[in-house]
């Protein structure tokens, strides 16, 4: 067993309005930044684990996204990085 | 009749629901702790409204796993009724009893006010003491309660009368101007196909009282004695 650090992006999925998305990207046009095009506002989340290897590491975390991280309904997952510790 | 209440860390409407069910129905009400793995011979359960868990991670993940909703899956399997109200809600949806999910309203602000309901479905053991098209008066109080869910899903509710409430304004018309949250298709209540599980964001436990300025909401509680009786 080693230890990894998984790093997730959970996202609303694209199509499903997202208020906080909009607010942020009217806050930013505000502030001048008028390239702006769109935002999207989710989640990082950052999980130690154990596991055999970096793969079932992902694979694992992937599951945990299915299960509970991300809502299948609204939202898309990805692992960001995996990084053994 | 005997009504289960349970509370999670962060409920805060098991009192209203369990005053609702006893001074104002005259039934008999339960206490459940998340944490029990006993329904205590409860006949129906309600998930009350709050933010169990602080909202943690989204409203519902994770009181979705307490130990006692596994007999609450178990109660909502043998087709035996379990109401979420609010959080109950979205818990119920977290938990895939009921489909879709609850998002954070559209407006971005914590909504806290009386809204029109339009009854769409006055034939479920939740709603018999009401009749198709009737307005009431209940209050919302929520931060996420935009009922979402894909193009599919919500035809087959339409189709199935699986659409219970719908925010109306007060001349009963579906306008977006009525609706409190951004919910599709202005849908603030639905069961579940076999009509056993319902789940809604307005609090008729909350409108239980002329001193709060509504009764429409006994007659939801009404119902399920009335369904028994038939």
């Amino acid at each position: 067993m080693s230890r990894f650090r998984v790093a997730v992006h959970i996202v609303p999925r694209s199509g499903v309005l997202d208020p906080q998305g909009k607010a942020v990207a009217d806050a930013l046009h505000a502030l001048g930044f008028s390239e702006v095009q769109d935002v999207h506002v989710g989640r990082h989340l950052v999980i130690q684990t154990d596991a055999d290897s970096e793969n079932a590491a992902r694979e694992r975390v992937g599951e945990m996204c299915a299960r509970l991280l991300a809502n299948p309904v609204t939202e898309d997952f990805e692992i960001a990085s995996v990084e053994a510790l | 009749m005997k009504f289960g209440v349970v509370t999670f860390p962060g409920s805060n409407c098991d009192d209203d629901a369990v005053h609702a069910v006893t001074d104002a129905l005259g039934a008999e009400a339960v206490r459940l702790w998340h944490k029990d793995h006993d329904l205590q011979g409860a006949e129906v359960i309600i998930l009350p409204g709050g933010f169990s868990y602080g909202d943690y991670l989204r409203p519902g993940a994770i009181a979705r796993f307490s130990p006692i909703m596994q007999e609450v899956m178990e109660h909502a399997a043998q087709g035996r009724p379990v109401i979420g109200l609010c959080n109950g809600f979205q818990i119920l949806c977290e938990a895939q009893l009921l489909p879709g999910t609850l998002l954070r309203n559209d407006s971005l602000q914590f909504r806290n006010l009386p809204v029109t309901l339009r009854v769409e479905n006055a034939r479920t053991r939740f709603t018999n003491q009401y009749a198709r098209g009737d307005l009431l008066r209940i209050p919302v109080a929520h931060g996420d309660g935009r009922y979402t869910a894909d193009d599919h899903t919500l035809d087959a509710l339409e189709q199935r009368e699986q659409v219970v409430f719908r925010y109306v304004s007060t001349t009963g018309e579906q306008t977006s101007a009525a609706n409190p949250n951004g919910a599709m298709r202005n849908i603030a209540g639905i069961v579940n196909g076999a009509g056993n599980v319902l789940g809604m964001m307005p609090h008729p436990e909350r409108a239980v009282d002329e001193l709060l300025g509504s009764t429409d909401g006994l007659p939801f509680f009404e119902s399920l004695l009335a369904a028994v009786a038939a």
